[in-house]
């Protein structure tokens, strides 16, 4: 069940991280800002219907362990983040990492509330 | 110093540019592969070390900072020193090292300790998580590069 949300949400990060980079040519990096953002929504929504009893163990493997878990990454986002540091970039490293980490945060907060509003 | 920002997609270098259609399959073929091996990786861990119920986190805590560090290594060993097949960094670096580390449990992992009760415990963990990653990237680059420049001198 990992494996294949795995072999799913990794080319769809590299896909989307592309595709938005070819439309916002901006030193600061939207395109891992959206797939980590999206991820920590639909994880959200999931970790709200797993706790409703909406959604079964092997669906949170899939969907959570598996796709959200790659779809999101830490290692691009913290390298990023050094290298804007480092290109004198400093206030877009700064809020590269404010924005990540608060519209994650936002994001997983509103997912888990849709979840328990649809299935409570 | 020849390291991008992003180390999944940089279109600023033309051999990187990629190209539409067909010459992608292998790029997101060996993304898929690799993302498969990092998720298993993560998920084993997370069975080996399984999180107490409303505590910290620190599997995913340590699974995050060890793989920043790999990718400063990485990075650095791509950019200056080994000139890889055009496959090998969409394999590791994108696949395998973004498959391991995740934003998402990270996220809701903090939602859920707020939600039950144990905001400081979740203050904390998101804080720490931070500062862990960013000082394993920084110092795994750094440490890299000088081993770099001592070994080309």
């Amino acid at each position: 069940m990992v494996i294949i949300g795995a072999v799913v949400g990794a080319p769809t990060r590299y896909l989307t991280d592309m595709a938005v980079q070819k439309r916002h040519d901006t030193v600061f990096p939207w395109g891992t800002f959206a797939v980590n953002v999206a991820g920590c929504l639909i994880l959200g929504v999931l970790t709200g219907a797993v706790s409703e009893e909406a959604a079964s163990d092997s669906v949170r493997l899939l969907i959570g362990t598996g796709f959200c878990g790659t779809l999101t990454t830490y290692s691009t986002f913290s390298y990023e983040t050094m290298r804007l540091a480092e290109a004198a970039a400093r206030f877009f490293a700064a809020a590269n990492v404010i924005a990540s980490v608060g519209a994650g945060l936002g994001a997983a907060f509103a997912g888990v509330a849709l979840a328990e509003a649809a299935w409570a | 110093m020849g390291e991008p920002t992003d180390p999944d997609v940089d279109l600023h270098v033309p051999v990187r540019r990629p190209g539409s259609g067909r010459t992608q399959i292998p790029v997101a073929a060996v993304v898929a592969l690799g993302g498969a091996i990092g998720a298993s990786a993560r998920y084993g861990a997370s069975l080996l070390w399984p999180t107490a119920a409303g505590g910290l986190p620190w599997t995913t805590l340590g699974v995050n900072a060890v793989g920043c560090a790999v990718i400063g290594v990485f990075m650095v060993v791509i950019s200056e020193v080994w000139v890889a097949h055009r496959l090998v960094r969409p394999f590791f670096g994108t696949g395998v090292l973004g498959g391991f580390t995740t934003f998402s449990t990270y996220a809701v992992d903090i939602q859920q300790l707020v939600d039950g009760g144990r905001a400081r415990t979740g203050l904390a963990y998101l804080g720490l998580t931070l500062l862990l990653a960013l000082v394993a990237v920084w110092s795994a680059a750094w440490a890299t590069r000088r081993i770099v420049t001592w070994r080309q001198a």
